[in-house]
This record gives C-alpha cells, structure tokens and sequence, in this order.
C-alpha cells in the first residue's frame, strides 16, 4: 500500500511539473511573440514592467526588466483581476464551458509526449508520462476535441461575428485535420518498418526510428503538409479564420473578457507549443543530437544522451528537445508577423485541392519506397509478428 | 476498482445517450452524444482495447459531432418548430420499443442464451498469430494484421459500400437537369 501511494505521489509530482513546464513555456511565447513581432516591425517591445525587488537589483535588474521578462506576471495577473463580464444575451452554461473545453484537450495532449531519454540498465526508457502504444493517435484525439472550445464559444456568444468565426473554424479543422492524419502516415510506415521494434504507434518508438536519419530531411513534403495543417490546427496566421480581426472584431472570442479570454489565449499558446513538440518528434529526430546516417561508429552522433550518466544525459537531452520545439514555435511567429491572411475560400482550395491529394500521393509513394527499401536492406531484420 | 469506473462510465454512457433523444435544444443533443461517445472510449479503455478507444474518440467525437454540431448551428435548429407525432406512430413505436426490449431480455436470460464464455488471455503482443488464430492483444498493430489477413473480404467491402454511399451523397445533392447537365449556376465571382 506504502509503495502504491509513493508510486501515485511520484507519478502527480511529474505531471505537475510538466504542466507547470508547459504552461510557463506557453506564458513566455506570448513574450516572445510581442517581441519577435517588435523586432520584425522595428520596434522595442515590452520593456517597462518590474518587479520591486528584483528589478532594484543593480545590472541584472535593469537587463531583466528591458527584456521584459516580467510581462507575463502582469499580464496573468491582470487577466485574473479584471471585471469578468457576463453579458446578458448569451447562452451562460456554454458560455463559461467553452474557455475550459479550448484549453483542457490542448493540455491532455503532454501526457503522451515524449520529451528525453534515460539509461535504464542497458535499455533507452522514455521521460514521459505515460508511454502508450496508441501516441500519436491519442494526440490527434484530443487535438480534435479542441475544435469544440472555439465552435461553441462562437455559438454561446449568440452574436453576428462570433458565430462567424465558430462557423468558420469548424469546417476549417475538419478539412486540416485529414491532411495532418494522412501526412503521418509516411512515418508511422517508417517507424514500423524496417529497422525498429515492434513499438507500434508509441512517439517513443518514432524517435528512435530516426537516428539514421531525420524523417523531415528525406519526406520533406509530409513535413511541409503536416507543418501547414498544424498552422491551420492552431487557428495562427496565415489561417486564423476564427479570430480574423479586420473581419470579425474578435472572432469567436469577441464576446470574452478577462479570465475567460486568456483561458482561450493561453490555451492557443499551449496548443502550439505542443504542436511544435509533435512535429520536432515526428521530423526532426526528437532529442537526436544529429543524424547518424545508420553508420555503427556513428552511433555517438545520433544519441550522445546514452554514453553520459544519467543526472547529465537525460536533462540534456530534455534541454535539446525543447530547444528544437522553441525554434518552431519562432517559426510559428515568424509566419505569423510576415505572411498575410488567406481568405476563407483560399484556405479551403489549399486544403482540400492541394493538401489532402498531396498527402495521399506521398503514403502510397513512400509506402513503396519503404517497401523496397525492405526488400533490399532490411528484410532479414524486419520484425514478424507471425511465426 | 474496474467495476466501479464500470458502473461510473456505463452509467453516463447510458445516461447521456437517453439525454440526447428528450433534449430539446439541439446544441445540447449534440453535446450529450459527445459525452456519450466518450463514455464508450472510456468503456474501450476498461476493456483495455486503446486502439479503438483512441478510434472512437478520434472519429466519432472528434470528426462526426464536429459535422453535427456545424449543421446544427448553420441551420439554427433551435427555432425549428417540433413535431408532435400522432398517435398511430406513438402506439407503433410503443409496441416495437417492447418487442425489442423483450427480444433482448429472451436472447439474453432465457432458455436459450449462449453461455458466457471465458474471457480470452490479453497479451501485450502476438506471438504465434495465424490467419485463423489471432491473439486478443492491447498493440494496435494488431488490429492491422487482423484487419489485412483474417477480416480481409469485409474490411474490403466496408470501404466499397462507404465509396457508394458517398457517390450517391453526391449525386443526389447535385441537381441535374433533364439534358444531363448541370444548371447554368448564377455568375460568382471568380476566386
């Protein structure tokens, strides 16, 4: 019983700390994102708020306080303080559902995100929460679910723009979300072909399928599709149909204020983080140091993490991940802050006529490459289920 | 444990699904068979079948009810009168409702009934799966090999009767004039 309720106290104090890991990451791209917009239009960005205490402190304060690192607090501290209005036409019960429906799924989604590795004895094992053998499916799940935040906080609001913007952002998810499913599948063929275990779907098993070589590099077009869909899954700029300012006012959340909007901004900000995780894992090698090109004496390239110890190669390794997701979620706003809007017919032409039949070319193109490729090389070394 | 998250998840599956059919707000229908499918994922997960859990919310909740839920808010069903059923349909749908309630009950309880079998092994992963003998396992890359050597005629014909059904989706919302073409449409402007 003593060891049950150690294992349950470990197993809360790890998911804490990777929600409070998840949600600081997400609290600091929005400061990122003021001052990556500053820096492409020329200006400074935030850099007046301070703390007392820390800011008196002589170099460092100052420093500190011009990189804006305060804003954040001011910014949560101001969503929490402000007059949370309630107007009087919308539907109340989903009004208040929606902010938690849009946030909740994008953050389920971490609990099967592989984020290091770790030496167990002789075996590479996973920092993860829970290492399921339906991952990435499990991601696309609740990805999906996030749709019903933004359709029903547009419908709740009950008026003329928001209701636009939830219109919009449900037919806009569907058709992205079956490019982004198709887009997958090259790597899943990979991951379970040729040259690993049987792991099945895990995220674990895909990153491991690419020490020779990063998927992003040899498919770089489901990497492109699966990069565009995630854009478009995200509802960030250049398919931000839900919220199109110049347009719809707000967007579905015009009608939102205070604590309730920043559940819905802080949610959108968690949901891109994690879409960069996924993408870092699927086609960038995941915590890979650097692609090894399958060579044996090679091996040190791809996975330095395991000739360290482990107080020094699973932090590292953790450190490295995230350093590659952080130069998505840039990418995120370097999009963002250079590209202009698609209009709505563009964006559902781009999905349905170019993305989903291109996605479809590369499973049946890639499935034959792979498919030779384990004729050639591999064949003696695949796998068999059936004896 | 299990029996009570059992009873937990049966009862909202089952309590949500009867909400969808007496609610009258539409929205709310569509909400409560949301929470119904999930019911059942949760079901699947008790069954240790993640695969098709994942599947069903996946699919159902996530890319159905999405459709749903978009039809219903374009079309705001909310302001659609309801129709009262006269009593012909009310007596018909009474007697089946029963018949098929008792129908049930006999299969299940009477003299009849199968008897329950042992539940099968669950292993994490096939070992020496045939074509005639697959394993019951949690590995969704069994599903695969079931699906591509034992179910292989169904799984074919599933797809083949879905491929009709969308055809005639779309021959039937196009509107064809007698000479076989479309209908001259109203000049929109080009995109």
């Amino acid at each position: 019983m003593d060891s049950l309720l150690l294992d349950i106290v470990i197993k809360v104090i790890f998911a804490l700390l990777f929600v409070a890991v998840i949600m600081s990451l997400a609290a600091y791209s929005v400061l990122g994102e003021r001052k990556v917009a500053s820096w492409i239009q020329g200006r400074v960005g935030p850099n007046r708020t301070a703390l007392p205490g820390i800011s008196a402190i002589p170099v460092l304060g100052p420093q500190l306080v011009k990189l804006g690192i305060w804003q954040p607090l001011a910014d949560g501290v101001k969503f929490l303080f402000k007059e949370d209005p309630l107007p009087g036409h919308v539907n109340k019960l989903y009004y208040c559902l929606a902010p938690c429906i849009a946030l909740v799924p994008a953050l389920t989604t971490m609990v099967v995100l592989p984020v290091g590795q770790y030496m167990d004895g002789d075996v590479v094992k996973p920092i993860i929460l829970a290492n399921v053998d339906i991952g990435i499916l499990f991601i696309l799940a609740f990805g999906s679910l996030g749709v019903y935040g933004i359709v029903i906080g547009g419908w709740a609001a009950n008026s003329k723009y928001p209701y636009f913007g939830g219109i919009r952002s449900s037919a806009q998810m569907i058709s992205y979300e079956l490019a982004m499913g198709m887009s997958i599948l090259p790597v899943l063929i990979w991951a379970n072909g040729p040259n690993s275990g049987l792991a099945g779907l895990s995220l674990f098993n895909i990153v491991e399928s690419q020490q020779g070589m990063w998927l992003g590099v040899w498919m770089p077009i489901p990497a492109f599709i699966f990069l565009v869909s995630l854009y478009a899954e995200t509802n960030r700029l250049p398919f931000d149909m839900p919220e199109s300012e110049t347009e719809l006012v707000g967007g579905f959340h015009t009608e939102y204020g205070s604590f309730k909007f920043g559940l819905f901004f802080v949610g959108e900000y968690a949901h891109m983080v994690i879409g960069s995780a996924v993408f870092t894992i699927l086609f960038l090698g995941g915590w890979n140091f650097l692609p090894d090109f399958g060579i044996e004496s090679l091996h040190w390239l791809s996975d330095p993490w395991a000739l360290m110890p482990n107080w020094l190669g699973g932090p590292l390794s953790v450190i490295y991940f995230i350093g590659k997701t952080l130069f998505f979620v840039f990418l995120f706003m370097w999009v963002r802050w250079t590209l202009p809007r698609f209009r709505y017919d563009q964006v559902m032409t781009l999905g349905w006529k170019y993305l989903v039949p291109g996605a479809l070319i590369c499973v049946v193109a890639y499935a034959i490459i792979i498919g030779l490729w384990d004729i050639a090389f591999a064949i003696d070394q695949t796998p068999a289920i059936v004896e | 444990m299990a029996d009570f998250l059992f009873f937990l998840f049966s009862a909202l599956t089952v309590l949500s699904a009867f909400l969808v059919t007496v609610s009258r707000n539409a929205v709310n229908g569509a909400m409560f068979m949301i929470l119904s499918f999930v019911g059942m994922a949760c079901l699947f997960l008790l069954l240790e079948a993640y695969f098709l859990a994942a599947l069903q919310v996946l699919v159902y909740a996530g890319a159905v009810m999405v459709l749903f839920l978009f039809i219903v808010m374009l079309l705001d069903a909310d302001k659609a009168r309801s129709v009262r059923p006269d009593r012909l349909t009310i007596v018909a749908a009474t007697v089946g409702g029963l018949m098929l309630i008792s129908g049930l009950a006999y299969v299940t309880f009477g003299p009849s009934a199968a008897p329950s079998t042992e539940l099968p092994a669950i292993t994490e992963m096939p070992q020496n799966a045939t074509a005639e003998n697959i394993p019951f396992t949690t590995a969704s890359r069994s599903f695969g090999y079931g699906l591509f050597t034992k179910y292989m005629l169904p799984f074919q014909v599933t797809g083949f009767l879905l491929l009709i059904a969308m055809i005639g989706v779309i021959v039937l919302s196009k509107k064809i004039d007698a000479s076989g073409d479309e209908p001259a449409k109203q000049k929109v402007a080009k995109s």
